[in-house]
């Protein structure tokens, strides 16, 4: 038998307070966030070059460097947290890694530079707690992984980690563990909000051998990163919670199906599964008990479909990944025509929480029919991109706002798109409410008069249904007023009919022509009986379509109808695109703002711009193919996207208008 | 596309391997042809022959989970690999305008190959790195806040160093 196994869960709480007791000791902890964002921004080479540094200064001894998961404020990377103080630094590079071991670490003082400022009332901020973007999130599941390594599994141990898998294991039955869930009121967190403690117990009341446990973290939401976040950051918390499942469903195999675009989450969840196999936590007789289970890491094929439960289990059997119907639910016949539970990653991570703190403790987070909290992805036009975890019933207006600091540069905000591809567009316009709470709440809010703040709604599985939207699995897309709602609804048409598995009617040929209409009014060829064959076939797809994928695929369409008329009939009666985003629609012109930068000169694939450096620019409207390349790059704003034909009549304007640059000197004296 | 005969041997080998790994098991399939594209960069007809036989599995079976799955590819990709993401986030930021743009820039559409085989680029649904929108991957490699400026520059970089290791190459 191997030493490292934990057979008492008195080993587990001694290993525990030797860890606890050596973290205490006052090391000085450099946490270098290593989540995809970070890396991305390069946090590997900061952190090498922190390496080098404490090398120089020898610190080594006395100040140890923790890569971690990801952080969530993905903004601001890479990102530097010093413990146990908590002092922030953000955009950290290489070279300020000198800077922060010799000034903050060996004299206590502050890098000024690297700290993070609120970008409205221009305060410093010190400590990680006090950033607004943090202050606001209740990090249940998510805020263990600024504090450990995730490839350790002493880390997990050290933060009171399976311990809730010993207490489950040794000290409650099967049944006890069933009740707890669904006492917690845990949701699922896929998207799909079905209560995971009836699940668990259909699945173990289910007859049939074995029985199969499998964790969903085939994240194929475009814009929603958060579990492939817990997975690389906290792959062990999905582990323990799989366990306890398994525990209570009476299961001895277990899967997890996880992307193979993550790489790092693969790789950080096969160590984790190694460790926690060699600590005795998976494997046979686990903790002494009698109960063995252990899992098996598939690697997916990363299609959309293949979230969905039936095209997941087929897949990982080994087959295209295609759903059937589901007369006979998974939890009754699933991989291998064999009871099968499946839930998603976030769901799993909860498990241990409810089990160690308490159904009653958890239930006490969130709303009537939504408890915990939830982690989400937003991203889009907003300032502070990154992942958050609130408590459900927190408004979209403090996630999107008061956490995200609002959209960048001080454009309006339009709209806020939740629930990935099936979910919807809900219109939050800033107008002056005028609905009354009541009808709100009773989803009655058709009247285009009355859709207004929807900002308030709360967020919760029911509430976001009412609406026209989903929960999903936790993307958050902010829109401003630079995006077009057609277009929107077109993206994720054209992402779903990509996706589609084809195997029922509906969903193929629906998508099909819903796209092709679209399209159509994108570009300016659209007729007004066009809304309603859209409704139509949204209402066919939603009443027939084999899978979730194509029920729900209608949702951005019918949301986007229901909420932006107006900006469907611009398209389609005035052929005009108010956002300016529809190639065909718009025209590109330089106006009077224009200072001869020059810029945009050289990026023209078709050298279409004329002029020369500090004169007024002009673009040729016929050799411009609408590419957008000058638009991205004029700091001025300068160049306009109109409707289309009028190029000509806003340069006509510019030309009469414009002046050459005054320069600031001159300015200044006049 | 087929392989030449000295490959052949290369092939069965590597196979097997991969096959053992998994001890045949349905379950991993598709985990050994992700194994076998990564060695490849594709996945060679043969390749999806050998395995059948030995998973004990009809070839039609690998053909449609081969075909299913996007990432997988029956052609040979190029020397280098740009993918421009394009998931809800990146889409709101125009990433649009980048795949236009390197489309004209290399004359291929999303998925081909240019036609000396040196760089082949596709578009991907969301890598997870939104805070860096419109954001593309080279070789795995990230470059965030992409604007067509940027990509001219990314693209001759590209381009420049693939002469520096050919001139290596020359040189040995």
């Amino acid at each position: 038998m191997n030493n490292n196994k934990f057979t008492s869960p008195e080993d587990l709480n001694r290993l525990r307070e030797r860890l606890v007791k050596q973290r205490e000791e006052g090391r000085i902890i450099i946490t270098v966030c290593a989540g995809t964002g970070c890396l991305a921004c390069g946090c590997e080479a900061v952190t090498a070059a922190f390496r080098e540094a404490l090398k120089e200064n020898q610190l080594e001894d006395k100040v140890e460097i923790r890569t971690t998961g990801c952080h969530g404020f993905c903004e601001r990377g890479p990102l530097v947290v010093l413990r146990p103080e908590g002092t922030f630094y953000q955009r950290v590079k290489p070279a300020d890694a000198k800077l922060i071991v010799e000034q903050t670490i060996k004299h206590g003082k502050l890098v000024n530079k690297l700290l993070y400022r609120d970008p409205q009332t221009k305060e410093v901020i010190v400590k990680e707690d006090d950033i607004p973007f943090y202050s606001k999130q209740m990090r249940l599941i998510f805020g263990m992984n600024g504090h450990m390594d995730p490839t350790s599994i002493n880390d997990y141990i050290a933060l009171g980690g399976y311990q809730a898998l010993a207490k489950a294991l040794l000290t409650m039955t099967p049944e006890q563990v069933i009740d707890e869930v669904k006492k917690s009121g845990l949701r699922g967190r896929g998207g799909g909000g079905y209560h995971a403690g009836k699940k668990w117990a259909s699945c173990r009341r289910a007859k049939g051998e074995p029985k199969y446990v499998i964790c969903n973290a085939d994240e194929g939401d475009p814009g929603a990163f958060m579990d492939r976040s817990l997975l690389e950051g906290n792959p062990h918390g999905v582990i323990e919670g799989m366990v306890i499942g398994a525990f209570a469903i009476g299961s001895h195999d277990g899967y997890v199906y996880v992307r193979n675009e993550y790489p790092l989450a693969v790789k950080n969840l096969n160590i984790a599964v190694d460790a926690a196999r060699e600590h005795g936590f998976l494997g046979d007789n686990i903790f002494g008990s009698s109960f063995n289970f252990d899992i098996d890491v598939s690697r997916g094929g990363g299609a959309f479909v293949c979230g969905e439960s039936t095209a997941l289990m087929a897949s990982l059997e080994g087959k295209i990944g295609e759903p059937r119907a589901k007369y006979v639910h998974t939890v009754d016949a699933g991989l291998w025509d064999k009871p099968s539970n499946l839930n998603n990653v976030e769901t799993w991570a909860n498990v241990p929480l409810i089990i160690e703190k308490g159904a009653d403790w958890y239930s006490r987070i969130g709303t009537a029919s939504s408890k915990g909290t939830k982690v989400f992805a937003l991203t889009g036009k907003i300032n502070n991109t990154g992942l958050v975890e609130v408590p459900m019933g927190i408004t979209l207006r403090e996630i999107i706002f008061d956490i995200g600091g609002g959209p960048p540069k001080g454009k309006k905000f339009k709209a806020v798109q939740t629930g990935g591809p099936s979910g919807g567009t809900l219109v939050v316009e800033t107008r002056e409410p005028k609905v009354h709470e009541s009808l709100v709440a009773h989803g009655d809010i058709r009247d285009e008069e009355e859709v207004v703040s929807l900002l308030d709604l709360p967020v919760d599985f029911d509430e976001l249904t009412k609406v026209g939207s989903m929960m999903g699995s936790g993307g958050m897309i902010v829109m401003d007023q630079d995006s077009c709602m057609v277009d929107v609804a077109k993206y994720f048409l054209n992402f779903l009919q990509e996706e589609s598995c084809g195997k029922c009617t509906p969903c193929r040929e629906g998508l099909r022509i819903t796209l092709e209409i679209l399209t159509r009014i994108s570009e300016g060829k659209g007729q007004m009986e066009d809304l309603d064959t859209l409704e139509e076939i949204s209402q066919v797809m939603i009443d027939t379509c084999l899978c979730q994928l194509g029920g729900s695929a209608p949702n951005p369409v019918l949301s986007t109808i229901r909420y932006f008329r107006q900006e469907y009939l611009a398209h389609i009666v005035e052929k005009r695109c108010p956002a300016g985003v529809c190639k065909e629609l718009v025209s590109h012109a330089i106006d009077e703002t224009c200072t001869g930068c020059h810029v945009c000169f050289s990026v023209c694939p078709t050298n279409a711009i004329i002029g020369q450096t500090k004169t007024l620019h002009v673009i040729d409207q016929d050799a411009c193919i609408q590419c957008g390349a000058c638009y991205q790059l004029c700091r001025f704003d300068s160049i306009k996207r109109v409707k289309r034909g009028e190029g000509d009549a806003i340069q006509y304007v510019a030309k009469e208008k414009w002046h050459p640059p005054v320069k600031k000197k001159a300015a200044a004296v006049a | 596309m087929s392989l030449p005969v000295e490959a052949q041997d290369e092939l069965e080998q590597i196979i097997t391997s991969i096959v053992d790994r998994y001890k045949a098991k349905p379950t991993a399939l598709i985990m050994a042809l992700q194994d076998i594209q990564k060695y490849y960069h594709y996945l060679p007809i043969e390749a999806l022959k050998l395995i059948a036989k030995k998973m004990n599995l009809p070839v039609a079976q690998l053909f449609g989970v081969a075909t299913f799955f996007k990432a997988f590819s029956l052609t040979p990709k190029g020397k280098h690999h740009m993918c421009v993401c394009t998931g809800t986030a990146c889409h709101v930021r125009q990433a649009g305008v980048i795949v236009d743009n390197l489309s004209r820039s290399l004359g291929i559409n999303p998925g081909e190959t240019t036609p000396d085989g040196e760089i082949s680029f596709e578009t991907v649904n969301c890598i997870g790195a939104c805070a860096l929108g419109p954001v593309i991957t080279v070789d795995d490699e990230y470059h965030g806040h992409m604007t067509v400026a940027k990509l001219n520059k990314v693209l001759d970089d590209l381009r420049g160093k693939k002469t520096a290791e050919e001139m290596v190459e020359e040189v040995q």
